[in-house]
């Protein structure tokens, strides 16, 4: 595995362009485009505020990058750099600012979600949607991009209106039965649309693209609820992870649940548990210094590897504070593989284990027990690979063949925050 | 004595007769007296007579003195004037007195008895009966205390029970208070969040009514961009959202569709598998396992009928389309029915299994594991044992065929063929060096006579030119001119045409031939020669032709072959013909070959 020299960024705005051809940083108020082999700096743009979020098109031609500050977004085009648009939404404030599937239009979430500005870079035109709710995952576009899902609220109601992409008009409206809607998916093959309660009702309501419902499901009641949603990519399953440590599979053809996978503090029942192992080099503390420690930095940086623990294994659960509201307790991440073949989960009171379940089997295939917690975790788009980082300066990849732990090269104090994966091919 | 009531409950005869008694007892004075008077009055006479008599008054007297003494009364009883019939009345009377006080204390203590005896009945009745009455009500009370123990028994039950339903409750209500919190902790989280957002709407609102400033919302672009797929875009119209519509409604159906196809397909696969199955398990149970004797074999004896009459029943309904609801359920009961009776065949083998592994085997219907397995090692031996005699009695057999006779004149008999066969092949090969041979002589002659024929067919040119040289230089108007000249021609021209018959491969009639004999040219002598020569050997020829053609019973040449070479055999007879006039030695050599 190669590494690339490591270089500046804020904000963990990095990314990929779509057709992995650019690699976009922003740094303070610049935008960087670089090359993806060579690194080369290709561009390079100025905007006129610190740089809140940024965004590639669809098509990756065009850059959004939005100071949410200011209330201003800025788009830059890469085959014209001397092209620019810049788009003032006035006093009404900014909250959040993205692409349309088709990469020319902008969507502006105001402040305090008053409502959506839809701006089209093909006619200057803007159109307003009133009432947009918001909450944790209130507005998806399907994969085809072809039609768009937001969820609103009037008069303490839910609705989902869904719009056509391709000039905006509304398709449908419906009311939604739930008490407070808290985020919606479409199915990958953009039929189903998932929405889910707030996590103080455990309520999945599953509608058709027209608007009707479909099912619902409720696995219990009081208390809370639904932490976190995953579509697998052939549309075939529907993962829920929940606030009692539990994912529960449901299936696309009746709407019930097939499976339910629990984590369990002692685990029996897997094919292996990889445990990170660190080896610390031994460090004489009489003679440490200042200027060593900061210096020699390589001495803090300890060699792990994966060890196969034998089963029965302990995880290390810590309990959250029952008084707190959304508690570290519970399923906060899913990914399913890209065959749907194994999914990967996490528990957030066993923040340093990641989860993979077979399914096809229906049952635990490995188990990794990392040293510190998971910050994030992500599936290779080709293969059965995942890559998790914890937050230190190594990197970790999961195979069905086995587990490896990669020493991410840097000077410094290198450490992953929320690293946004790209495999390449 | 009439006070004490007949009680109602038991009445033991002794009672009854007591009470009878005592019933009697106001009578019974009167009773005795009159019992006693009865007897007396009944047998005074009697009595009196049988006691006493006028004549053993002494003896009476006496006996009564004693009876008297040994009362302890006075006896002064005697007879006035002794002698006499009569008494001493003062003694007789104060006896009688005496005995009549006697008899009234007697009486008053009789009556006085039977008083207490009464009292006494009485009291024991009066106990038995609250004997009996205490009876009961011990057995009473006993009842009453084991059915307060039985529901002491059922309370504590009860008690337990709803202990434990006071502990669930108890955890459930401590689970619902944590739900509890944890919802109000989130509920005041999201109202504080919900507070916080309206202050700053709040603030956000002062601030702008303050600033009146409104900055208005704009774009500004450098130009405007082209729509990402290129086209242009559309008015929206009602056909526009229609179609909107309709391409939705084609996608959902598109995605029903094709999970509708997967699902099919699905099923025709499951479906295909529980056929499969069936017929496994039908075919699993219908044919009898020839060890599984007894009773076992009855059953597999009627499942097999049973099979047979499903299998029957089954094909025809197999044909039916499978997606029919009807059908499907049909496939099911039958998969079902016969997964039972797999299941019961089974279960029975494992019964009959473990009979056999708990009993010694005298059990006769069923065979154990050990003489089963000795069957089949047996079975095997003998199969094996089969198949080696039935190989070597085929090796026999075709040794048999193959040598009827004993080993000499087997030997003999190999050696005559061999020998026959090898003086075939001898045969055969000399004949084959004959032909051999004369093919090369042939094919020499052939060679030799394509060169005489170039050479004649250029001798002919040139001659043919000469003629016609001649003819046109002869061109005259004279007549035997002509005809020696056309004498010439004839000949030239028979010249002529006899090589071309010669090149035909037809035969050349004799009759020609014999023409040509006539004629005589002046020509080189060459030519003229080969006619008279060939001539000669054709006529010669003919001859041992015929004979050839008649005796030949050899192989045969071609016809065309045959002419070709004639030509060829021509020359060469001609030649040796010139030579040596032995023709019919060349003939017989030539014989295999025609």
């Amino acid at each position: 595995m190669n590494f690339s020299e490591v270089f500046k960024q804020s904000n963990q705005l990095c990314k990929v362009s779509p057709d992995g051809k650019y690699l976009a940083t922003c740094v303070q108020y610049r935008l960087v485009i670089r090359d993806v082999n060579t690194l080369q700096i290709l561009n390079l743009y100025t905007c006129l505020d610190q740089i809140s979020h940024m965004e590639w098109s669809s098509d990756s031609l065009f850059i959004l990058c939005a100071m949410y500050k200011r209330g201003l977004v800025q788009v830059w085009s890469l085959e014209q750099p001397d092209w620019h648009c810049k788009i003032d939404e006035g006093s009404i404030g900014l909250v959040s600012s993205r692409w349309s599937p088709d990469g020319r239009h902008i969507l502006n979430t105001t402040e305090f979600h008053l409502r959506i500005t839809v701006w089209s870079l093909c006619t200057k035109a803007v159109s307003y949607i009133k009432y947009p709710k918001a909450c944790q995952k209130g507005l998806d576009f399907s994969r085809d991009g072809c039609y768009m899902a937001l969820a609103e609220r009037r008069d303490c109601k839910d609705y989902v209106s869904i719009f056509v992409c391709d000039d905006w008009h509304l398709l449908r409206h419906f009311e939604t039965e739930t008490q407070d809607l808290s985020g919606l998916e479409w199915s990958p093959n953009g039929c189903v649309l998932a929405v889910w309660e707030s996590c103080l009702e455990y309520k999945m309501l599953l509608y058709s693209l027209d608007g009707r419902l479909l099912s619902t499901y409720s696995a219990y009641e009081w208390s809370l609820g639904i932490k976190s949603v995953s579509w697998s990519p052939s549309s075939q399953f529907l993962a829920i992870g929940s606030f009692d440590e539990k994912v529960r599979i449901l299936n696309h053809i009746t709407w019930k649940k097939i499976a339910q996978f629990e984590h369990p503090a002692i685990i029996d029942n897997t094919k292996t548990v990889y445990k990170e192992i660190e080896k610390r080099p031994a460090v004489s503390s009489d003679e440490m210094s200042l200027h060593d420690i900061t210096v020699a930095s390589s001495l803090f940086s300890t060699q792990s590897k994966y060890d196969i623990s034998p089963l029965p294994v302990q995880i290390p659960v810590v309990k959250p504070d029952p008084d707190r509201a959304n508690p570290k307790i519970g399923v906060s991440a899913l990914a399913f593989s890209s065959d749907s073949r194994y999914i990967a989960t996490k528990n957030d009171n066993m923040a340093t284990a990641v989860w993979v379940w077979d399914m096809q089997k229906l049952r635990l295939e490995a188990v990794l027990e990392q040293t510190s917690t998971i910050r994030c975790f992500q599936w290779d788009p080709r293969r059965p690979r995942l890559a998790l980082c914890t937050g230190n300066s190594k990197l970790y990849l999961w195979s069905p063949g086995g587990c490896v732990s990669v020493q991410v090269p840097a000077e410094g104090n290198f450490s992953q925050k929320n690293s946004c994966f790209k495999f390449f091919f | 004595m009439g006070d004490w009531g007949l009680t109602e409950t038991s009445m033991d005869n002794y009672e009854i007769s007591s009470l009878s008694h005592v019933e009697m007892s106001p009578s019974r004075h009167n009773n005795l007296m009159s019992a006693y008077s009865l007897p007396s009055s009944k047998s005074s006479y009697s009595v009196i007579s049988a006691f006493c008599t006028e004549d053993n008054i002494p003896q009476c007297i006496s006996y009564i003195n004693q009876e008297l003494g040994s009362l302890g009364l006075a006896a002064h009883i005697q007879a006035d004037p002794p002698g006499r019939a009569s008494l001493n009345a003062a003694p007789a009377l104060n006896a009688m007195y005496e005995l009549l006080q006697i008899h009234r204390r007697t009486m008053n203590s009789v009556e006085e008895l039977e008083k207490e005896q009464l009292k006494k009945t009485s009291t024991l009745e009066h106990m038995q009966t609250s004997n009996s009455r205490l009876k009961d009500q011990l057995e009473l009370s006993i009842r009453e205390k084991s059915g307060l123990h039985e529901t002491e028994r059922q309370l504590q039950l009860k008690l337990k029970t709803l202990q434990s339903c006071l502990k669930t409750e108890k955890d459930e209500v401590q689970k619902l208070q944590s739900i509890i919190a944890s919802r109000a902790s989130q509920y005041s989280h999201d109202a504080k969040r919900k507070e916080r957002e309206a202050a700053k709407l709040k603030e956000r609102l002062s601030q702008l009514l303050v600033d009146r400033k409104d900055k208005k919302l704009a774009i500004e672009m450098l130009n405007s961009l082209g729509r990402s797929d290129g086209k242009r875009s559309h008015w929206k119209t009602a056909k526009a959202t229609a179609s909107r519509e309709a391409e939705m409604y084609k996608s959902l159906l598109s995605d029903y569709e094709a999970s509708q196809r997967a699902l099919m397909l699905e099923n025709a696969e499951l479906q295909k598998v529980l056929q499969q199955m069936k017929k496994e398990m039908m075919h699993i149970l219908s044919p009898c396992p020839p060890l599984n004797r007894g009773g076992s074999a009855e059953e597999s004896q009627e499942l097999g009928d049973s099979d047979r009459e499903e299998r029957s029943a089954e094909t025809s309904r197999e044909t039916l389309d499978q997606s029919c609801e009807h059908a499907r359920e049909q496939l099911t009961n039958s998969i079902r029915q016969q997964w039972r009776k797999l299941r019961n065949h089974v279960q029975k083998l494992d019964n009959q299994a473990s009979l056999v592994q708990n009993q010694p085997p005298s059990n006769a219907e069923v065979i154990p594991l050990e003489t089963h397995e000795q069957e089949v090692e047996r079975m095997r031996l003998e199969v094996q044992q089969c198949k080696e005699f039935i190989h070597a009695q085929q090796q026999l057999l075709q040794q048999q065929l193959n040598t009827s006779f004993d080993d000499e004149t087997a030997a003999l008999l190999n050696g005559c063929y061999t020998l026959e066969e090898k003086e075939r092949l001898k045969e055969e090969w000399r004949l084959f060096d004959e032909q051999k041979r004369n093919f090369e002589k042939e094919r020499k002659n052939f060679t030799e006579a394509a060169i005489r024929l170039g050479r004649e067919k250029r001798a002919f040119e040139e001659d043919r030119a000469a003629w016609l040289k001649h003819q046109f230089l002869s061109m005259t108007p004279f007549a035997d001119r002509m005809r020696s000249s056309s004498s010439d021609g004839q000949s030239a021209l028979s010249v002529k045409s006899e090589p071309e018959i010669k090149t035909s491969s037809s035969k050349v009639p004799p009759v020609k031939s014999s023409a040509y004999t006539t004629f005589s040219t002046p020509k080189p002598s060459k030519s003229a020669a080969v006619p008279s020569t060939i001539d000669v050997c054709r006529t010669l020829r003919l001859i041992p032709d015929y004979s050839s053609s008649r005796h030949s019973n050899q192989r045969r040449w071609q016809e065309s072959g045959a002419t070709e070479d004639e030509e060829s055999w021509l020359k060469s007879k001609s030649k040796v013909c010139s030579s040596d006039l032995s023709i019919f030695s060349l003939d017989e050599d030539k014989n295999p070959l025609t």
